[in-house]
């Protein structure tokens, strides 16, 4: 089996979350930081009027560049080579981390700095270098915040969302050399990771990035960020290796314009990132003298061959799912076991790991199906209905289970009107041993997870279906409707004798 | 107008009283109602569940069950939602164009009941009496899926004797998800835990929804912390009159 470095859940996703969701900082912190992103977010969007045609403009332009990825892959890669770059095509994490180590051992480089890492997180660039006694240092603020506390990002745009200021006050002084006693002030903070930075900028001869996205036509690779740590790491250094996921790739110069509408307000909730950074290959004199392009599979073309999950691959990380989902706001990005976290991260793990990952293949069962992702995706992935469809795929994997023996049952008693009436007049009876007073406080076996906070309503002793036989026929009103009672008095009940079935009044009354 | 009711598994099972008031409230707005007893379920947990081939039995028995409805009501968001979004979406996975197609030609005809009354049959005041302080859920996919937008509160607002009382978070799921609750118990119960909270927190004596599934949750939790708030079917509050208060 391939290696999908930093994808694999240890977990399966209920145990996992069981973890954080007691944990009340990071509840709390959670809640503060998608809050205050998905008012703003909302806000910004707000002042587009015309934000669905984009949001169908972006999945449009997306689907395009699928469709044809691997002539728009062949012509990106000429077109980098014809400016002087170099492009490396990796199938899996373990190829791509020693493509980079090669890159890194042939120039001799012992330290390297980083930005957008999400990518070399999924391939667990850091540690392989650590083992080839390479350090690499995280540029982006909360990307240095996690790298110092030893700790795994859990949001796309945030990483160190599940941490506030007196902890990272705390990190800080005890881990960035020469600063002494920094304040609780988030600007002394900044401050602090800006000297340390810049010193690192100006004496790193290797970086490596990510990639929002790649133009085919002209080889052009192209970061959007906050900080400037990303155009720091992409001029300063004499070599620059950017690793990007396959399905990053545009066609044109004229496509990218929407999605530099689409994601800064889908993800920082700013009309603008103030740092849009775009280089082709190599410029003598100018930038970095070496340019390597990493282009990664990693499960990639097995989502392609989808149908039905393949809208998964025009995710252009955003983040805005995840900063409106009730199950991440809860659970936290770590819950999620992989790099990607969220919604997206629900569809996107287990479809990179091939449906067959036994933990990952919890991931779909990790939502309610409230829809509140698929309102705020940029490039409208349907991520409620993958997930749906994703659990039909993980159970065909997972073969006769007792849930599926369960649903079967289920299906068996609602294939016919009479059989279900006939179960609800045994549950009736059935219920008795479970119900105290008028509720049912403790369910066994699976169904415990119901009263583990919650009470059940007990079956009622008169059905709906015995109501509905047993009414006086109604009378007919009088169109136009108005708010009338009937005054023709009772009409006799309808003959029940015989089954259920002769209950049903002629078709030709009722239509 | 001739509507058929679907009264969905939940509420058959569960809860006689919503589907009763369904009938009344459409009688007394003018219509006949029709009851075909064959029916059960929409399939909507098989599905979510991930049983797709178990969901499409079932979908294939619905589409038979109403195939020659007018007009079809059901009292839940979810259900309606099942129709009208997932119906096709689970048989093209499962590569049936007949299925398709008729459930393509059936999902016009399926209504939630707030937006039969508002949306298709125009009416916002049906005539209630509810002499009662209520808070409202808009429920996930009656918001989301329907987008049945402000149709359940322009009903309430015209019940006479009621105080409507906003609800903080009023958008935010409240951790139900049919057998998410179930298999991702802890997720759900902080859900469950801030839905009920903002309930309590609005003084209402009962909160209010388009869908019992939503309310089957809720109501368990308020019940199990005793907050003495209940729940209540928006159809039954609809349904009743000065003459009669049914829920």
């Amino acid at each position: 089996m391939s290696d999908h470095g930093g994808l694999h859940p240890a977990q399966p996703f209920p145990e996992a979350a069981r973890e954080q969701v007691v944990r009340a900082q990071l509840r709390a912190n959670l809640r503060k930081v998608t809050h205050t992103i998905r008012e703003k977010r909302a806000n910004v969007v707000g002042e587009l009027p015309q934000w669905e045609q984009l949001r169908t403009l972006g999945a449009a332009t997306k689907d395009a560049s699928l469709a044809n990825l691997s002539d728009r892959l062949l012509q990106l890669e000429q077109s980098v080579k014809a400016r002087g770059g170099h492009v490396h095509w990796a199938r899996d994490a373990q190829e791509a981390r020693e493509i980079v180590a090669r890159i890194a051992a042939a120039h001799g480089a012992r330290e390297l700095i980083k930005v957008k890492s999400i990518t070399s997180d999924e391939i667990e660039l850091n540690r392989a270098l650590e083992e080839r006694g390479i350090h690499a240092i995280e540029t982006d603020l909360a990307e240095l915040i996690v790298q110092l506390s030893h700790d795994r990002p859990s949001h796309i745009l945030v990483p160190a969302i599940h941490r506030n200021r007196a902890e990272i006050q705390a990190l800080f002084n005890a881990e960035l050399p020469g600063e002494g006693e920094l304040p609780d002030d988030p600007a002394a903070l900044a401050a602090a990771a800006r000297r340390y930075l810049r010193h690192k900028f100006l004496t790193t001869k290797m970086a490596v990035s990510g990639a929002n996205f790649a133009i085919a036509e002209t080889g052009t690779v192209c970061v959007v960020e906050s900080e400037g740590n990303g155009r720091m790491c992409v001029t300063l250094p004499e070599v620059l290796v950017s690793i990007m996921g396959i399905e990053k790739v545009l066609e044109t110069w004229e496509d990218i314009s929407v999605f530099m509408e689409l994601l800064p307000r889908s993800s920082t909730a700013e009309r603008m990132n103030p740092y849009n950074s775009f280089w082709s290959g190599v410029t003598p004199g100018d930038g970095p003298q070496e340019f390597h392009l990493v282009l990664l599979d990693n499960g990639r073309t097995n989502v392609l061959a989808d149908d039905f999950g393949r809208q998964t691959l025009r995710c252009i990380r955003c983040s805005a799912c995840l900063n409106v989902c009730p199950v991440y706001e809860r659970a936290g990005g770590h819950a999620y076991g992989s790099v990607y976290p969220g919604p997206i991260g629900a569809i996107l793990t287990p479809q990179l790991l091939g449906m067959h990952d036994k933990n990952a293949n919890t991931l779909p069962g990790a939502s309610s199906l409230c829809g509140a992702c698929y309102d705020v995706c940029p490039v409208k992935i349907n991520i409620p209905q993958v997930l749906i469809y994703l659990r039909s795929e993980a159970n065909l994997q997972k073969g006769l289970t007792a849930e599926a023996l369960a649903m079967k049952g289920m299906k068996f008693v609602m294939s016919e009107g009479w059989r279900f009436e006939g179960a609800l007049e045994l549950a009736r009876v059935g219920q008795g041993p479970l119900v105290h007073g008028d509720a049912i406080t403790s369910l066994p076996g699976p169904l415990a997870g119901w009263t583990q906070v919650r009470d059940l309503k007990p079956f009622p002793k008169e059905g709906f279906r015995d109501w509905w036989r047993n009414r006086p026929a109604p009378v007919d009103a009088a169109p136009p409707a108005i708010v009338q009672k009937a005054e023709e008095g009772p009409v006799p009940p309808q003959k029940k004798e015989g089954g259920q079935f002769d209950a049903e009044p002629p078709r030709e009354d009722t239509l | 107008m001739h509507i058929d009711l679907f009264l969905t598994c939940v509420n058959d099972a569960l809860f006689p009283a919503t589907g009763q008031a369904t009938v009344r409230l459409l009688e007394r707005l003018g219509h006949r109602v029709n009851f075909n007893p064959a029916q059960t379920c929409c399939g909507q947990m098989h599905l979510n569940t991930g049983y797709r081939e178990d969901a499409l039995h079932l979908i294939r028995k619905f589409v038979r069950d109403f195939r020659d409805s007018e007009v079809v009501v059901t009292p839940s968001g979810s259900c309606a939602a099942m129709v009208r979004e997932l119906y096709p979406e689970a048989a093209q996975w499962a590569g049936d164009d007949e299925l398709l197609r008729d459930v393509e030609a059936l999902a016009p005809r399926v209504f939630e009941l707030s937006e039969l009354l508002v949306n298709k049959l125009g009416v916002t005041d049906v005539g209630a009496y509810y002499p009662h302080r209520v808070t409202y859920h808009p429920t996930c996919h009656a918001m989301r899926a329907l987008r049945v937008g402000d149709a359940p509160l322009q009903l309430l607002r015209n019940v006479r004797g009621m105080t409507l009382v906003e609800l903080e978070g009023a958008n935010e799921c409240c951790g139900f998800g049919g057998t998410f609750a179930v298999k991702n118990p802890d997720v759900s119960a902080a859900m469950l835990t801030d839905k009920a909270r903002h309930i309590m927190n609005t003084g209402a004596e009962a909160c209010t929804a388009g869908d019992n599934s939503c309310l089957l949750h809720i109501g368990g939790g308020l019940h199990r912390l005793r907050s003495g708030t209940r729940t209540v079917h928006l159809a039954e509050i609809l349904a009743s009159t000065e003459e009669e208060v049914f829920a």
